[in-house]
């Protein structure tokens, strides 16, 4: 009988990413209602070392699959050992973080096991036997409840949707697992990061330029953006303009964002936008036309040219933060 | 080389969404249905694999008759078959859906596959993955650049925060991210011939596939909280209502 839950991390530059202690933590409150063990579940090449960062996060019981074959993180590596841990820790709950990487593997797996999945979760609470999850739909403008039935329930959760929370006292026990992995015909060739740069679904502050921007010249959001260490986004107008790169695109066909400061400058706020950044806890119009649709889906609205009130508003904030 | 294209039909982005009374799906009335933008991206692209390499594009898509506006329009792109699975008003799940379109794609020989990464009305990311694991090929996801030789596909993918080039032997699955290509309209010649071309059309009970019951329900949907009109910051000069925004944030909304 499967019980408890299996929380699977990643990882980058050999420690636990963010999101790892998000998965770990939603476990460890899903455990109140289901009951236990709170499994996690740590693979890469060498990764012995981050065991003890997933116990600071309340996990009971650690899994460790350490292979040189996992090195890259690539998707298909990765799918042969976590069906391996979830073979070994047999849980009720598969918990994994609905990042790029997370989501390959969890989308693999449903199919693999023939059990339910709930992609980019917001929530999730068990209700009887069942697991219920909760997830945006029409990027964003829907929020819906569904019931995964069937074992394990595989739900991923959407990275800074949920808290993480250090749970103290807890003496989590270590295992390596032996995994085996073969017929891997992914190779990477190359590998590209941004560096310095802040990625949007991550930042605690987004600074978005739009339309009104009217040019590849970011240069005031990215200032305020710096000033607010914050990530630079843009409109999909700005993107179809090839001001900014795809990656930069926030809305319905491009990153949903959720920051606890959103500012949107010279953006005028279409449907697909708004859906996007309705999760900041804040947001911040700035505008000059005042009848722009964003100025009724913001908590805050300056109507003027940001090309005057983007630069005081960094200078303010530079005062402010010394 | 034969390539499939997996393509849904969903609301425009532009649609406002409104829930039924029952809470459990969409209002459809008044709204316009098109192709997965994602998808429209993977038409594009199975059209100028086949332009360099010759071949065939055949689209699958699985829904009700009206589904097959959305197939006509990669016909009229291009493509060369389409195929449509009714469901005859099963429901089903993403996976249960991924299990139909394996069955299907496996009576073919397809050396590669092509969808969105994600449709943008249930936004699952589950679908492509789901129909590789089912037929045990390789896939990539969000894919902005590829090159096909030699048995071979080599892609550029978007990750958090940069980008992977990975390569895999065919046959393969890969999905499509913004950024891969623009996908053509559909020209008046096109639109033309393709009302002409046959759909096949294949009802789920005769297509061998049991996709069973959906393991996944949806319950209750809801629209998120909406925010009010924000609060207008005035001031006589830009320095004025910078200092104003800056204090509401710091001391009401104390974000900064």
């Amino acid at each position: 009988m499967p019980q408890g839950i299996l929380a699977v991390t990643e990882q980058a530059d050999s420690a636990l990413k963010n999101i790892s202690f998000e998965v770990i933590s939603t476990g460890k409150k899903l455990a109140e209602t289901t009951g236990g063990p709170l499994t996690a579940a740590i693979l890469g090449a060498g990764v012995d070392a981050m065991a003890s960062q997933a116990a600071e996060y309340g996990a009971d019981r650690i899994l460790l699959a350490d292979h040189e074959g996992l090195k890259d993180g690539l998707a298909d590596a990765c799918i042969q050992a976590v069906a391996q841990l979830v073979a070994s820790a047999d849980p009720a709950v598969v918990l994994i973080g609905a990042t790029s990487l997370g989501k390959d593997i969890a989308a693999r797996l449903s199919a693999r096991l023939n059990a339910p999945l709930a992609m980019d979760c917001v929530a999730v609470r068990a209700d009887g036997d069942r697991i219920v999850a909760t997830r945006p739909m029409y990027g964003g403008k829907v929020l819906a409840d569904v019931s995964l039935n069937g074992s394990p329930a595989i739900v991923a959760i959407r990275p800074r949707a949920m808290e993480a929370v250090a749970a103290q006292g807890a003496a989590g026990e270590v295992e390596t697992v032996a995994v085996s992995l073969d017929g891997s015909t992914l190779s990477l060739v190359e590998k590209h990061m941004e560096t310095g740069k802040i990625e949007l679904t991550e930042a605690d502050v987004v600074v978005t330029g739009g339309r009104g921007m009217g040019g590849d010249d970011f240069a005031v959001v990215e200032a305020l953006a710096k000033a607010l260490g914050g990530a630079v986004g843009a409109s999909r107008s700005a993107v179809d303009e090839g001001w900014r790169p795809v990656s930069d695109q926030v809305g319905q066909t491009g990153k949903v964002v959720a920051p606890n400061l959103y500012i949107a400058c010279g953006v005028s706020g279409a449907i697909q936008h708004l859906a996007g950044m309705a999760s900041s806890r804040v947001v911040v119009a700035i505008n000059k036309d005042p009848e722009a649709p964003i100025f009724s889906k913001c908590d805050f609205g300056i109507v003027g040219d940001l090309f005057d009130l983007v630069p005081a508003l960094t200078a303010e904030i530079e005062k402010l933060k010394g | 080389m034969e390539i499939a294209v997996l393509l849904k039909q969903v609301p425009a982005t532009e649609s406002m969404i409104e829930i039924s009374d029952d809470g459990s799906a969409i209002k459809t009335e008044g709204i316009n249905w098109v192709m997965n933008p994602y998808d429209e991206m993977a038409v594009e692209e199975a059209l100028q694999i086949r332009a360099d390499t010759g071949g065939t594009v055949t689209v699958f898509s699985l829904g009700p008759e009206k589904v097959a506006e959305a197939l006509r329009t990669a016909l009229a792109m291009g493509a060369d078959t389409a195929v449509r699975i009714d469901p005859k008003g099963k429901p089903l799940d993403g996976l249960a859906v991924a299990k139909v379109l394996a069955g299907e794609l496996k009576k073919g020989a397809f050396d590669l596959i092509v969808g969105g990464h994600r449709a943008v009305d249930d936004d699952n990311f589950q679908v492509g993955p789901a129909v590789a694991e089912l037929m045990s090929i390789p896939h990539i996801s969000m894919v902005i650049k590829q090159d096909v030789a030699d048995g071979r596909i080599r892609c550029t993918r978007t990750i958090d925060g940069g980008t992977l080039v990975l390569e895999t032997t065919l046959p393969a699955l890969i999905t499509t991210q913004r950024g891969l290509n623009e996908p053509r309209y559909a020209s008046l010649p096109g639109i033309m011939k393709a009302k002409k071309k046959p759909i096949d059309t294949r009802p789920l009970s005769e297509t061998g596939t049991d996709p069973g019951a959906p393991m996944v329900q949806i319950l209750a949907m809801r629209l998120p909280p909406q925010r009010k009109g924000g609060r207008i910051i005035e001031g006589d000069r830009a320095g004025d209502k910078a200092v104003a925004l800056v204090k509401a944030l710091r001391e009401e909304a104390k974000v900064i």
